[in-house]
């Protein structure tokens, strides 16, 4: 568990998104699916994000400026400077054969990262609005519906699915895919197992997600 | 003399917290396991943060089986927290504790927001607590309603040899757009910086009032917050919220608290032990580690 103070190196908007990078210091990119929290500036806790882009020098998080954190943190300027601790959690599984990305809205921010690692599989994309699509500039080789049309339906057999969106999303696709690997989210404080605060009611059983996720099997879950 | 708040810290899932303190405080114990609280459990608001875990834990039989044994692997003091929903619950959970070595402490959590209360009342709980165990017995009081100073009091006199001060404060968040609680409890504990001036008034109250040790608590961010417990009275300070932002907060706070404390001519922190009272020194300390 490593956490550094590092410089903004950027940020720009993706539609409504923002894609935050930042001088990459001694952190691991870590697998895919795991994620890093980032302290927003005058907030009191930290915010979790996955990680959307690895280079040798910057790590990258799309973040979906939705409330006051957030908001911090997409409002940081270039060399102001984030603590950051990371990465954390349990990412995907990368031994599958013939992946395909299912994400929805914010969901494909650990895409770009996941594709780069899976040699740009093909993937599926559902957004609210063509403005919140823009997103999927990042996710090589997607495909792309906008609401009232649903991802699911661009679901196909004969893929090992790996799916990070809205939970109404994740519970769609694992009725399709009962092997899938889904990305979950919720609140947290701490992300590394301290505080109990990020449980998520799946299938009866209440799971820790910064330390039992945020992937979970979909027969696991 | 840097603690971790009750609830704030799993020291098996992040051994190298737990490594910078000089104790380490169990979340809270009770006698049958309980899964806790439905999720959403925790919201950030403006000033300071809530909570509502619901006490999660897996009962004194397999924490007495499974957690203890990892525990003490840490090679740290352990205290442990202890909860139920009655005074003859405390009592059980605290006679299972009182023959293992490995548990230095029993902190007792009379003050919990987000279970429902015993029956009895803070003092019942440590007379009873006190009957069937030699421990060191801490009450965790809260200073939410009431006269904390006269709880102290009544718990020092049932046989509590020292005080946790403060647990978290009830309150409430909505959520901005439907204006329904965050919350699945609907209310939650309130902790962060809201509660240190609270946490500052009922250590400074508790100390006048018993003299007994005291672990203050209550949005300690920084070395300068710890040092303004302990001049209230504390003799030693836990983090808690500050722990989920900062896992580096203990050994940091220790030692901006030598340093703030060598700034105003302590020689050590707990040289500064009382001094919001007008009286300094070594004399008043009691069960200081």
């Amino acid at each position: 568990m490593r956490r550094e103070i590092l410089p903004i190196a950027g940020v720009e908007r993706i539609g409504p998104y923002s894609l935050v990078r930042v001088r990459r210091g001694g952190l691991e990119s870590g697998t895919p699916g795991q994620f890093f929290m980032l302290s927003a500036p005058g907030r009191l806790l930290p915010r979790p994000m996955s990680l959307c882009l690895a280079t040798r020098k910057e790590l990258g998080f799309l973040i979906d400026p939705i409330g006051p954190g957030t908001r911090a943190l997409v409002e940081v300027a270039r060399n102001d400077r984030l603590p950051i601790l990371g990465p954390l959690g349990n990412g995907f599984r990368l031994d599958v054969k013939r992946p395909l990305l299912v994400g929805g809205g914010i969901g494909v921010a650990p895409f770009p990262y996941l594709s780069e690692r899976l040699n740009r599989p093909p993937a599926v994309l559902g957004f609210r609005s063509d403005e919140h699509a823009e997103a999927a500039a990042l996710v090589p080789n997607a495909e792309i519906v906008v609401e009232p049309r649903l991802v699911t339906e661009l679901l196909r057999p004969g893929h090992d699915v790996l799916a990070c969106g809205p939970e109404p999303m994740l519970e769609a696709v694992r009725r399709l895919a009962p092997d899938a690997q889904l990305a979950w989210e919720a609140p947290m404080a701490c992300g590394y197992g301290a505080c109990y605060g990020c449980v998520v009611r799946i299938d009866g059983q209440l799971k820790r997600l910064c330390v039992e996720g945020p992937v979970l099997g979909a027969e696991a879950a | 003399m840097i603690l971790n708040a009750s609830g704030c810290l799993d020291a098996v899932a992040a051994p190298e917290v737990a490594a910078q303190l000089d104790a380490f405080v169990t979340k809270t114990v009770t006698p049958l396991a309980r899964g806790g609280n439905e999720p959403t459990r925790i919201a950030e608001t403006e000033v300071g943060m809530l909570n509502s875990i619901g006490l999660a834990n897996p009962g004194i039989d397999s924490f007495l089986e499974d957690v203890l044994p990892d525990l003490e692997e840490l090679d740290i003091p352990i205290w442990v927290s202890v909860g139920g929903f009655s005074a003859e619950d405390y009592a059980a959970v605290c006679s299972r504790l009182d023959g293992r070595s490995e548990v230095a402490a029993i902190e007792l959590n009379v003050s919990c927001p987000n279970v429902a209360e015993p029956a009895e009342s803070a003092a019942e709980i440590v007379s009873a607590a006190r009957a069937v165990t030699t421990k060191r017995l801490y009450a965790k009081l809260s200073a939410a309603g009431g006269d904390v100073a006269a709880a102290a009091e009544a718990a020092a006199a049932a046989g509590a040899d020292g005080l946790s001060l403060v647990n978290t404060i009830r309150g409430l968040a909505l959520d901005p757009k439907t204006l329904e609680p965050l919350l699945s409890t609907a209310t939650g504990g309130l902790s962060g910086p809201p509660l240190r001036p609270i946490a500052l008034a009922a250590v400074f109250a508790c100390f006048r009032a018993t003299r007994l040790p005291i672990v203050g608590m209550g949005g300690v961010e920084s070395g300068r917050h710890a040092l303004e417990l302990i001049a209230a009275g504390a003799s030693r300070v836990a983090i808690g919220t500050t722990l989920f932002a900062d896992p580096e907060a203990p050994a940091r706070i220790r030692s901006e608290l030598a340093e703030e404390a060598a700034a105003l001519g302590f020689e050590t922190p707990l040289a500064a032990h009382g001094a919001a009272h007008g009286e300094k020194g070594a004399r008043m300390l009691r069960d200081v580690a």
